[in-house]
């Protein structure tokens, strides 16, 4: 059994190696299949954090009067938190937005205007975030069903503030959408591609296939090389497709940090190094062997 | 027992417009050497390919030894075409492979230790005079010296049968004259030797058992015959 494998191995090497022309040709129609794959899954997390980043931004925030006592706030959170479309309630304190107020104007003239308070002008708050950004206009709703008016000084939340997160949902959807479409279409393309090269490739050998026959090879005798070529396939252009992207990331790392506040390329592609990699590997050998697989099975009836 | 019985064979094509053989019967003894004569489209090629299992024929039966090669599946044929040896008039080596690899190709799919291949292999390919010749690809080789190679793969694991079909159609006289001489050798150690050809200088120099075939029927089976033109 061993010596079968490894004479199947040298085979698939030495027709490597003996068409070399070939099989550079379809190394790099599947390097290249590869690099669509990366691109869309790069960027597909690129995509991914940007809409994150929008997400983040759409909140919605409740402001009490000065008089309501911290407990009441507290319960209102706690009702908050326990509805199933709240992700996360956030208390700030009058003390906390007093302190968060004096960092984020540092310096400035009405800062000192605080100073001259008695008392601390700020209100308490809660911050709400929803699982999905079309649940906050719910969340406004159940506030004002809840929370007496007299209590509340402000929501951050209003018919503007709705058209404005009801467009970049709008925004967020269809992009996640067409991201889906363009690479699915991509993908379908580029694995066509790559089928019919391996597909010729294999075309090209029909002759030394039905001499084999003739020999009397056995099926897996003949198939076996050219499935072990399609491995080969699959490991040196994922290796490839991997060489080829580090310095590609690094290259537009600070782009996009530029676009996207907080999205660290670099470490996000050393942190999925192994599994891109074993994905790459897994479709690069995929796309060899399934269509040298089919392709063969035409010339083994002889 | 006979080795080879072509037992009521037709074969036609295109749902019978076309009929390549007809009525053929005939048996072939071990050791014997036979040449199936006749001119181009008499039904030589289709009679060899049918022994190798690439057509069915259309009715009757083909033996092989203890197969009947027409009722074989393609997974069977392969364990059946290892004991034979082929050898075509257009070569038909591997071209990825060298003089060596392509004899030592007929041992590999048969199963044969490393160890084993390499003195099977020199040794073959010392019989047909190719030991210098040995890491020489097909198309660094002249006709008759990949003629040579195939002769080689066709007899490195000591068939039960060589099948030759026009082995000496794109050689020279000198060249066809070698062949025959391998051929003769390798019947005189015991392999039933199958030769098809139209040349009838090598098939009366032979004074060999010859079944002539016309236009897809057999109309001359002699023991010790010479080609008679039709």
């Amino acid at each position: 059994m061993f010596t079968g494998i490894y004479r199947l191995i040298k085979y698939a090497f030495q027709h490597f190696w003996r068409q070399r022309l070939l099989s550079a040709a379809t190394l790099v129609v599947i390097l290249l299949v590869l690099m669509v794959f990366q691109s869309i899954i790069v960027f597909g997390a690129i995509g991914e954090a940007a809409l994150e980043s929008i997400r983040e931004k759409i909140d919605i925030a409740v402001f009490f009067e000065r008089n309501v006592s911290e407990d009441e706030v507290l319960s209102i959170k706690e009702d908050l938190e326990g509805l199933d479309v709240v992700e996360l309630v956030t208390y700030i304190s009058r003390d906390q937005a007093e302190v968060e107020f004096r960092q984020r104007y540092e310096g400035e003239d009405f800062v000192k205007a605080l100073d001259e308070l008695d008392e601390n002008p700020l209100s308490a708050s809660l911050k709400i975030k929803t699982f999905e950004t079309e649940q906050i206009p719910v969340i406004a709703t159940y506030l004002g069903n809840v929370v007496p008016e007299e209590k509340v000084s402000a929501v951050s939340y209003n018919e503007n503030n709705k058209q404005v997160i009801d467009r970049l949902t709008a925004i967020v959807r269809a992009s996640e959408a067409a991201g889906l479409i363009l690479g699915l279409f991509l993908a379908i393309v580029a694995v066509l591609v790559a089928f019919n090269t391996v597909l010729l490739g294999i075309y090209s050998n029909r002759d030394e296939i039905s001499i084999m026959r003739l020999v009397g090879a056995p099926n897996y005798f003949i198939r076996g090389p050219f499935i072990a070529l399609g491995i080969i396939y699959g490991f040196l252009s994922a290796t490839l497709v991997m060489l080829v992207t580090i310095p590609v990331i690094h290259l537009i790392a600070p782009t996009v940090t530029l676009f996207v506040p907080g999205m660290d390329l670099v470490a996000y592609f050393w942190t999925s190094f192994g599994w891109l990699y074993l994905a790459q590997v897994f479709a690069g050998g995929a796309i060899g062997v399934l269509s040298s697989a089919i392709a063969i099975s035409r010339y083994l009836d002889v | 027992m006979a080795l080879i019985s072509f037992e009521n064979v037709t074969k036609e094509y295109g749902n019978g417009e076309y009929t390549a053989l007809a009525d053929i019967d005939f048996k072939i003894e071990p050791k014997e050497f036979v040449s199936i004569v006749g001119k181009s489209g008499a039904g030589k090629t289709t009679l060899i390919r049918l022994l190798m299992g690439e057509e069915k024929p259309s009715t009757g039966r083909v033996v092989f030894g203890e197969y009947e090669i027409s009722s074989l599946s393609s997974k069977e044929l392969p364990k059946v075409r290892r004991q034979m040896g082929t050898i075509f008039q257009n070569y038909r080596l591997l071209p990825t492979k060298n003089a060596y690899e392509n004899v030592a190709f007929a041992l590999e799919v048969a199963g044969v230790p490393e160890r084993e291949i390499d003195d099977m292999v020199r040794e073959a390919l010392d019989l047909v005079g190719l030991s210098d010749k040995a890491y020489n690809f097909p198309h660094e080789l002249s006709g008759g010296e990949a003629q040579r190679v195939a002769m080689a793969r066709a007899m490195v694991n000591h068939p039960e049968l060589i099948v030759a079909d026009e082995p000496t159609g794109n050689l020279d006289p000198l060249n066809t004259a070698d062949v025959i001489k391998v051929l003769q050798q390798i019947n005189e150690l015991g392999t039933t030797v199958i030769l098809t050809t139209h040349n009838k200088d090598v098939v009366d120099k032979l004074g060999r058992r010859v079944i002539q075939l016309d236009n897809g029927r057999i109309i001359r089976d002699v023991a010790k015959g010479k080609y008679t033109i039709a």
